[in-house]
């Protein structure tokens, strides 16, 4: 495998790690609306998420950043094209990311109800806008000779895309209350439970609409396998639901997500990024690449750090392991 | 088009708008991390409550101020994409490659340990407590180093070569791009500022504290609260002093670096528009850009020729001479080869005196609230009182001396900030022309598939959003540097990673009804 094709796929690890995690604390915020039927149930939800949600995202900064040594062209062919979308999730993780912090801060009525109206929006709109984004990479878009995004937010917005973001939107949500389901206590437990397999049944038939347009557009052998395993996850995650085993959901949605995206992945590559433009203007993993010294310099980097990243984060999940019920939500500040 | 409006001076503001903002909060994150780790650090050995409650108020207050420098930091990560895309893929083999290790190596250190850290103090071992602040600490320095180590490349390129085939700039050496010269001062400069902001920081709200504590009724005092405040005072005092001479130390090494590398931004830091030897300091000084000279100036003879090569005497080249041989340099293409001149001689003169005020007020207040040395033992103060401020053995400050000293201590936790933005905003500006000093100018950086209603969109969306958010951050950051938590009780029993309760059986589960299962948490959003 040549460096290249081998940060193609460490590319496609930060950002699975990052759907996989931010997958469920995107769920948990829009969950916190329909969810929780209280202030308590809503601060239960929460919790779940508190002390990890921000190691969660930083998977975004690393891909980002990984993505900005790695691939310089299809950083810049990606962000510069993809402005409007991208301001309006950088505004969502901006304020959420705030909300968390400061909802509890103050004891208000109207500062509290603000905040959590910002957590579910903020949390709903980058879980449909991030579906969006990847469909429309895998679809391809209007580049120019030059590596420009030559097209329009309109051209964005086809129906494809659309349903991507449905897709991930639906996604996140089960995901995100099979997490609930695992974490939390009492009542909110049976709901989250309830609503996860409603929600399976509809992320299943959005997804498989999804991943199957996707096959016929660009897919190949490999990324139809991983289409199967996607689905398979998906329908094994509804039925350990069903059977009450909530570890064993909770991670099959989470190889749901994995393979969903390594399913888009297979099915984009060589390019990084295609030209709907004139196929020879794609961005690919040659024409969009570092030099080989970056690339192994940046190789060895990631061989020692994810490996450390990966079970600090997880040493955290652990940590937190015990579930959250009303009973263990402390009374307010009150300032 | 309308130049004020051209992509290219939007794009400019919106950076200098974005990363002046995320500045603020970001050397208060390091040097707070590092202070509040110190302090339950100190709790931990002496087990003294002050230290406890000193850790419970600067550690709320250090929340506060992170989530601000964590959410701003985003758009920086993404920004170079989206508004300078050309400037990505001329730099992006180099750039890209510390901005990669900085959210994987920092980043995710300083956002895991927060988390354990806020969450943990019920889950933790309060030694292992302390450890995470340690841990969040070492991550922002981490992140500063590498995110500096970026920066310096733009100032000075090293280690790249330049490929023909497709024009862009590749890294041969980061080695070379980590360890420069230019790296290690700019770190030295900015860390030691990041702590003489923080310790400021600390100093004028323990000092607004004591200021206040002073006019209560003595019957009225809390004694646990000042015994914390005078802890956190002179805490913040002796890092103000040590730092600020750091600060003063590192920004005379890197202004000879400059002077070396970069000899327009520091003639323009000047507004040397003449080469002279031996060449003054100017204090103030009022030009005439056109003409290309002042028309008023007060200096101080030779003082920078020592700035510039530690000598009373020799050269330093002004303006006029540097443009004509950056001009031979690069040919004649770039419309101007200096910055904006006023802009970079006031960033310096500010930088510079909001600075070195706030060290003047720590080293004077280290002095005056000295609690047994070289004072009479009638007039020492105990930890739970308000110190004296002496002057001498036996000297007391008088009352409108000793109200206004307590004032300036308070006012001192601004001028940092005041400081650091002007800093970045003269180090910015004055390399200008240049994005990648000598190799790419700012002009070829724009993404030039952007539109301006795009660019104008995001630069007033991020200006509005910011604005509210400064509100909304100052008045918690007010409510809650008001309130010490005294009330507070340091945990009875040191809590067991196996479980809330000593370790013993059975505790992972949490499933049952016994009373410590259903322990409500310690901290909860």
């Amino acid at each position: 495998m040549e460096l290249h094709d081998l940060w193609f796929v460490l590319i496609a690890v930060l950002w699975t790690g990052y759907f996989f995690l931010e997958g469920f604390d995107f769920g948990i915020g829009i969950l916190t609306r329909a969810l929780a039927r209280d202030e308590k149930e809503r601060r239960v939800l929460i919790n779940t998420i508190g002390p990890v949600w921000d190691g969660n995202e930083v998977w975004l900064l690393t891909a980002g950043g990984a993505t900005f040594a790695a691939f310089p062209e299809w950083y810049a062919t990606l962000f510069s094209g993809f402005y409007l979308p991208l301001l309006l999730i950088l505004v969502c993780l901006i304020v959420r990311g705030v909300a968390f912090e400061y909802r509890a801060k103050r004891d208000g009525e109207r500062w509290k109800r603000n905040w959590e109206t910002a957590i579910f929006w903020t949390s709903l709109l980058p879980a449909f806008l991030w579906g969006v984004a990847f469909a429309n990479i895998v679809r391809g878009v209007p580049i120019d000779a030059d590596k420009e995004f030559t097209g329009g937010v309109l051209d964005l917005l086809n129906p494809y895309a659309l349903l991507g973001g449905v897709v991930t939107l639906t996604l996140f949500t089960f995901h995100g209350a099979l997490f609930a389901a695992l974490k939390t206590l009492g009542d909110i437990r049976e709901r989250a439970r309830r609503a996860a397999g409603v929600l399976g049944l509809v992320t299943a038939a959005v997804a498989v609409l999804f991943l199957g347009w996707t096959q016929v557009l660009t897919g190949s052998g490999t990324s139809a396998v991983a289409v199967a395993v996607a689905v398979a996850a998906l329908l094994g995650a509804l039925a350990a639901n069903r059977a009450g085993r909530e570890g064993w959901a909770f991670a099959l949605s989470g190889a749901t997500v994995a393979a969903a995206v390594a399913s888009l992945f297979l099915a984009l590559f060589p390019d990084v990024m295609p030209s709907t433009t004139d196929p020879a203007w794609s961005l690919t993993v040659t024409n969009a690449s570092s030099s080989a010294y970056t690339l192994e310099l940046m190789s060895w980097v990631a061989l020692v750090f994810t490996p450390l990243v990966v079970g600090y984060q997880a040493w955290t999940y652990w940590v937190f392991r015990k579930r959250i019920g009303t009973q263990h939500i402390p009374e307010p500040v009150r300032h | 088009m309308d130049i004020a409006l051209a992509p290219e001076t939007l794009a400019r503001w919106q950076f200098g708008i974005t990363t002046v903002y995320h500045f603020l909060f970001v050397p208060l994150t390091i040097s707070l991390a590092a202070l509040v780790a110190g302090l339950e650090t100190a709790w931990v050995r002496t087990g003294k409550v002050k230290y406890f409650h000193a850790t419970k108020f600067w550690g709320k207050l250090f929340l506060i101020n992170i989530a601000m420098g964590v959410v701003t930091g985003i758009v920086q990560e993404f920004q170079f994409g989206m508004n300078w895309s050309d400037y990505s893929r001329f730099v992006g083999d180099v750039f890209g490659a510390p901005l990669a290790m900085e959210a994987l190596i920092a980043f995710f250190f300083e956002s895991t340990f927060i988390g354990l850290w806020i969450f943990g103090w019920d889950k933790l071992p309060k030694k292992l407590h302390a450890a995470c602040m340690w841990m969040v600490a070492l991550g922002t320095v981490l992140s500063a180093y590498f995110i500096l180590a970026a920066n310096s490349w733009m100032q000075h390129p090293v280690g790249y070569r330049i490929n023909e085939a497709n024009g862009r700039a590749e890294l041969t050496d980061i080695a070379a791009v980590l360890f420069q010269n230019t790296t290690l001062v700019v770190v030295f400069h900015t860390l030691t500022a990041a702590f003489l902001t923080g310790a400021a920081f600390m100093v004028g709200i323990s000092a607004f504290h004591l200021l206040r504590a002073r006019r209560t009724p003595a019957a009225e005092r809390d004694g646990r609260k000042i015994a914390a405040m005078r802890t956190s005072l002179r805490l913040g005092l002796v890092v103000a002093t040590v730092f600020g001479l750091g600060t003063a130390l590192s920004g005379d090494s890197l202004s000879k670096v400059m002077f070396e590398q970069q000899p327009m931004k520091m003639a323009a830091a000047e507004a040397l528009w003449e080469t002279e030897s031996p060449a003054p300091f100017s204090v103030f000084a009022y030009g005439d850009v056109d003409k290309g000279h002042n028309t008023v100036a007060i200096e101080i003879p030779g003082l920078l020729s020592y700035l510039a090569n530690g000598d009373l005497d020799s050269e330093v080249p002004g303006i006029n001479d540097t443009e004509a041989q950056l001009k031979e340099q690069f040919g004649d293409t770039a419309a101007d080869y200096k910055p904006i001149i006023p802009v970079t001689y006031w960033g310096f003169r500010w930088m510079i005196g909001f600075g070195m005020a706030s060290f003047a007020v720590a080293v004077a207040g280290l002095w005056l609230t000295r609690k047994r040395f070289w004072v009479a033992p009638e007039k020492r103060t105990g930890s739970e009182e308000v110190p004296r401020l002496m002057l001498t053995r036996n000297t007391e400050l008088g009352e409108f001396l000793t109200t206004w000293a307590w004032r300036a201590a308070v006012l001192t936790l601004g001028f940092p900030l005041i400081a650091n933005s002007w800093g970045w905003i003269f180090t910015e500006m004055g390399r200008q022309p240049w994005s990648v000093y000598g190799l790419f100018t700012t002009a070829d950086s724009v993404s030039p598939g952007v539109t301006q209603a795009e660019v104008l969109t995001s630069l007033i969306v991020f200006t509005l959003l910011y604005g509210i958010l400064a509100v909304v951050e100052v008045r918690l950051l007010v409510k809650y540097a008001q309130t010490v938590p005294v009330h507070e009780e340091p945990p009875a029993v040191d809590p067991t990673l196996r479980g809330p309760g000593t370790g013993g059986t059975g505790a992972g589960g949490g499933d049952g009804a016994d009373t410590d299962a259903d322990k409500p948490l310690v901290f909860a959003y």
